[in-house]
């Protein structure tokens, strides 16, 4: 592209937001105990950016680091306290 | 076929002949016949259409962005400060390249709370990058929303437009208005099918992040767009003609100018009060015009130009105030003569504000103040507040 001619009418990108990796600023990063989870799914449910992964009844949510931003909804909503946040500087 | 109808009637008749296929609307007086016209048409299967019932006049339009990347023709309607919820989506669909066409039913902003006419409103949205069309009557109403959808759907303009009708003087009065056939109208407006649609199977992101090294085109092209769309709307006027008699074929329209020594610049319903003006001044040998501005946005500054070159005192009455010098239209239509500025004289009058009446004798006394100047060659005052509640008219 070198003009305006080269362009499109208006702006799109040929894949979805799951390419693009924007999980890269979160603070704090959700960690589930699977000891304590009881698979009600209630994080997967409250998730707003749909970052906790689950692919068959019956696994473990599985957090999708790529795009989880950190906001910490699914430890506060986790009704056995299995979610811990933590920072992510602390991890090694 | 002839048949009676409002403003509001004419719009929702239109929007069928058009074979919308998805309109979102919320209401608001003056707009609320248009959508319950419309909901009732939909309703009873008169229309092949989805009715999407949202929660407010921002929500319509995000709606309507959606569908119309579906490839769907999309239609809503609203007024005031319905209008200036949607303020912020306005600008989406304008750069997204949507070609929603939306009647505005014309309306003061409060406070003071009104619900009567004004330009106020749409002036609002005058750089949002909307195509903006004032009519003068209901005839005008269903014809300009039926061409609109042709210029905006064109593969070269992709842009939305607002057809103007002023609250309740058109919207709530009945008049005699031609309905062509819906076979007719298939003839002249082809059914939407933009190059870039949504796939399911081939998901992508729209509306995407643009860095500044390339924003700026995109804003270019918008402005682009927006340019060809002046000879587009000639296209239509033209074809228009030839399909249904109706003469749509300039961007302004000029009544009685052929001769006249003066010109004032309307747009809207007080167009039809200030031709009749006109007439009894024609008749007591006063050469007066009038000078309909159709098109507010693209702004035709070439035919404005034209006009300043034969007719040398120009008017201009707004039905708006921008806080500054004078109205809208005054501002840009003295902007756009300003090549002639030595030889012509513009002036502005404010009227009609908050439903106000503004009557044929008002706009005699416009012809009169206008044709003083013409004769004398001075101006004192560039703009003036016409008929106030003393009777006087006032520049501060």
């Amino acid at each position: 592209m070198e003009t305006y001619r080269d362009l499109p009418q208006s702006t799109y990108s040929l894949q979805t937001t799951e390419s693009v990796r924007t999980g890269t600023w979160r603070t704090f990063r959700p960690i589930i105990d699977t000891k304590k989870c009881t698979r009600c799914y209630t994080c997967w449910k409250f998730c707003p950016d749909v970052s906790i992964e689950l692919r068959e009844e019956g696994d473990y949510p599985k957090v999708d680091y790529d795009h989880c931003k950190g906001c910490g909804i699914c430890a506060n909503e986790c009704p056995t306290v299995a979610i811990t946040m933590v920072r992510e500087d602390s991890i090694c | 076929m002839l048949d009676l109808m409002t403003g509001n009637a004419a719009a929702a008749k239109a929007a069928m002949l058009a074979r919308v296929e998805v309109i979102a609307a919320y209401p608001i007086t003056p707009q609320t016949s248009i959508s319950e016209k419309l909901a009732e048409m939909v309703a009873n299967g008169e229309m092949n259409a989805k009715y999407i019932k949202v929660e407010s006049e921002h929500s319509a339009m995000a709606a309507l962005i959606g569908a119309s990347y579906i490839g769907a023709r999309t239609f809503t309607a609203t007024s005031s400060q319905g209008l200036a919820l949607m303020h912020e989506m306005l600008f989406w669909a304008a750069g997204a390249r949507r070609p929603i066409v939306m009647p505005v039913v014309s309306r003061a902003l409060g406070p003071p709370w009104n619900i009567w006419t004004d330009h106020m409103d749409v002036m609002g949205e005058r750089d949002t990058g909307w195509m903006q069309l004032f009519c003068e009557n209901n005839q005008e109403t269903l014809d300009l929303i039926l061409m609109a959808y042709r210029v905006a759907e064109d593969k070269e303009i992709m842009l939305p437009a607002m057809i103007i009708e002023d609250g309740f003087i058109l919207s709530h009065t009945f008049e005699k208005v031609d309905v062509p056939a819906i076979e007719e109208i298939d003839f002249y407006l082809h059914p939407f099918n933009p190059d870039v649609k949504v796939n399911f199977r081939k998901p992508r992101r729209y509306g995407s992040l643009v860095m500044p090294d390339w924003a700026m085109e995109f804003r270019y092209n918008n402005a682009l767009a927006m340019e060809k769309a002046k000879k587009k709307w000639v296209e239509a006027g033209i074809a228009f003609k030839k399909a249904f008699g109706r003469d749509y074929s300039s961007l302004v329209e000029l009544y009685r100018c052929e001769d006249a020594d003066v010109a004032l610049i309307v747009s809207g319903s007080a167009a039809g009060t200030a031709k009749v003006a006109a007439d009894r001044m024609r008749e007591r040998g006063r050469k007066v015009g009038v000078a309909k501005l159709r098109t507010f946005r693209p702004f035709p500054t070439e035919e404005l130009l034209r006009l300043g070159e034969r007719v040398r005192t120009i008017g201009v009455f707004d039905r708006s105030y921008t806080f500054a010098q004078g109205g809208a239209i005054y501002g840009e239509v003295r902007n756009a003569l300003y090549p002639l500025a030595s030889d012509v004289k513009v002036k502005g009058y404010i009227g009609g504000l908050g439903g106000r009446d503004i009557t044929e004798a008002e706009f005699e006394k416009m012809f009169e103040d206008l044709l003083a100047i013409a004769r004398s060659g001075s101006m004192t005052k560039d703009v003036e507040w016409v008929a106030l509640k003393d009777g006087s008219w006032r520049w501060f």
